[in-house]
């Protein structure tokens, strides 16, 4: 909120919550990670396998609430909120997306040459 | 007089009156953002880089399974539980943390005070396990041989669990001594030599026809590593260079040695951060003991340390991914 020094009633109730949520998610990776069922892990979705992509979205989603939560981003000032979001996801996402492309590139190129025949 | 009192953080723009704070934020909050925002570009860059490599190795990066997958205190293969364990007490000390800048709001001085020592203690446990992750990992479990291309092979038995070198190599006792700098050259130092030589563990694996040799190569249809028929591994072992124990930056047994570079570089930044953090932390803590924030009425300076430390929170759930899950 704007006016931080006007109101004092605590959070206690949602900081809990929100620590018991991303417990839970970890948990939830964790077991996943640990059992890998095959028809998650062994089949393709959109390059990679469905439980990356589960992987993926938990972890945006904790990171969803710790900035949210925790560091109180849900409270700033719209402007300010986007300032920092906007800024540091579109230029993570343009040198992610440039430096997979590549990588995937150079593997494509570079794989058929590699010896594993001795 | 004036420019001695600091009970008031005192900037430019709290001197204007017409329109009040930009954005709504202290001017300390916000370039407290606006690091964070470029550290995070820092740490994604990196963690970019290391998606690059692992891209243009896919078909050879070690599974994490097969590398992390040791827990104190008890002997046995468990993937995932030690780490988990160090994110869980990040996320618990990112609790405290934020419960000590509630408390700040509400001006309760022991509160605060409490809540930010647990969150110390929640570091330094953090950075302490990720100390052990690191001896683990450089110590190494199993011991590899390294070809002369750089290629990692190991050594797995009929049920394609990894076996380790001691397990069925006997030594006929080094071939020289290791060097040091009190019996050699002062200004040089030689890393350990190996336990075993390379002739060793041939010879030792011609007599143990049970055990089989397992490669770097990824078979992709189901995400194990290439297992060779006997006559295939010895023709691989015909090319061994060395023996490698652990991982350093030149060398890993359990496969690319940029996998090694990137754990390092990547987790030791972070904990560098965690370990900044923690100093933060400390100086904080013993200002709101001898009542600093109180002089101020204010609690935000605990507010800001804060953003830090749940940024390297933060940033350590993605390390957490791109290492250990995906």
């Amino acid at each position: 909120m704007a006016n931080t020094h006007n109101t004092h009633e605590s959070h206690t109730a949602i900081i809990w919550k929100v620590f018991g949520f991303l417990s839970l998610v970890t948990i939830v990776e964790v077991v996943l990670g640990i059992i890998k069922p095959a028809s998650l892990h062994l089949s393709n979705f959109l390059g990679t396998s469905p439980l990356n992509w589960i992987f993926l979205i938990l972890t945006l989603v904790k990171a969803y609430g710790i900035t949210w939560y925790f560091m109180h981003m849900k409270d700033e000032k719209k402007w300010f909120r986007r300032s920092v979001v906007w800024t540091g996801v579109f230029l993570i996402s343009y040198l992610m997306i440039l430096l997979l492309l590549e990588g995937n590139h150079i593997h494509e190129m570079l794989a058929n040459y590699a010896n594993w025949d001795y | 007089m004036e420019a001695t009192v600091a009970t008031n953080e005192h900037h430019s723009w709290a001197d204007d009156k017409s329109e009040g704070k930009p954005l709504g934020a202290s001017y300390g909050k916000m370039m407290m953002w606006f690091f964070i925002v470029s550290d995070a570009l820092t740490f994604s860059a990196f963690i970019i880089a290391y998606g690059l490599m692992r891209f243009k190795f896919i078909d050879a990066w070690p599974i994490a399974d097969q590398v992390f997958t040791h827990v104190p205190f008890v002997h046995g293969d468990f993937p995932m539980i030690y780490v988990a364990l160090m994110t869980f007490v990040l996320i618990a000390s990112s609790v405290t943390m934020v419960l000590a800048v509630d408390a700040g709001h509400q001006m309760k001085k022991n509160k605060v005070a409490w809540y930010m020592l647990a969150t110390i203690i929640g570091g330094m446990i953090f950075v302490g396990s990720q100390a052990w992750e690191w001896k683990t990992f450089i110590n190494g479990s199993y011991g590899a041989i390294q070809m002369n291309d750089g290629k990692i092979i190991q050594f797995v038995n009929e049920a394609g669990h990894q076996v380790a070198l001691e397990s069925f190599v006997t030594s006929h006792g080094s071939e020289r001594a290791q060097h040091t700098r009190n019996t050699g050259l002062w200004f040089v130092t030689e890393a350990a030599i190996p336990e075993f030589t390379v002739a060793e563990v041939t010879e030792a694996f011609k007599k143990h026809p049970e055990l089989s040799i397992r490669t770097e190569k990824t078979d992709l249809a189901n995400k194990t590593k290439q297992i060779l028929p006997r006559d295939a591994g010895l023709r691989y072992l015909a090319e061994a260079k060395a023996v490698v124990n652990g991982a350093n930056l030149k060398a890993n047994e359990y496969g690319k040695t940029l996998f090694a570079d990137f754990f390092f570089f990547i987790t030791g930044f972070h904990g560098f951060h965690v370990f900044s953090g923690i100093v933060f932390n400390i100086i904080i803590f013993f200002n709101v003991i001898v009542g600093t924030y109180e002089k101020r009425k204010s609690y935000e300076m605990v507010e800001k340390v804060g953003l830090y430390w749940h940024f390297v929170d933060l940033v350590w759930v993605f390390v957490f991914t791109f290492f250990y899950l995906v």
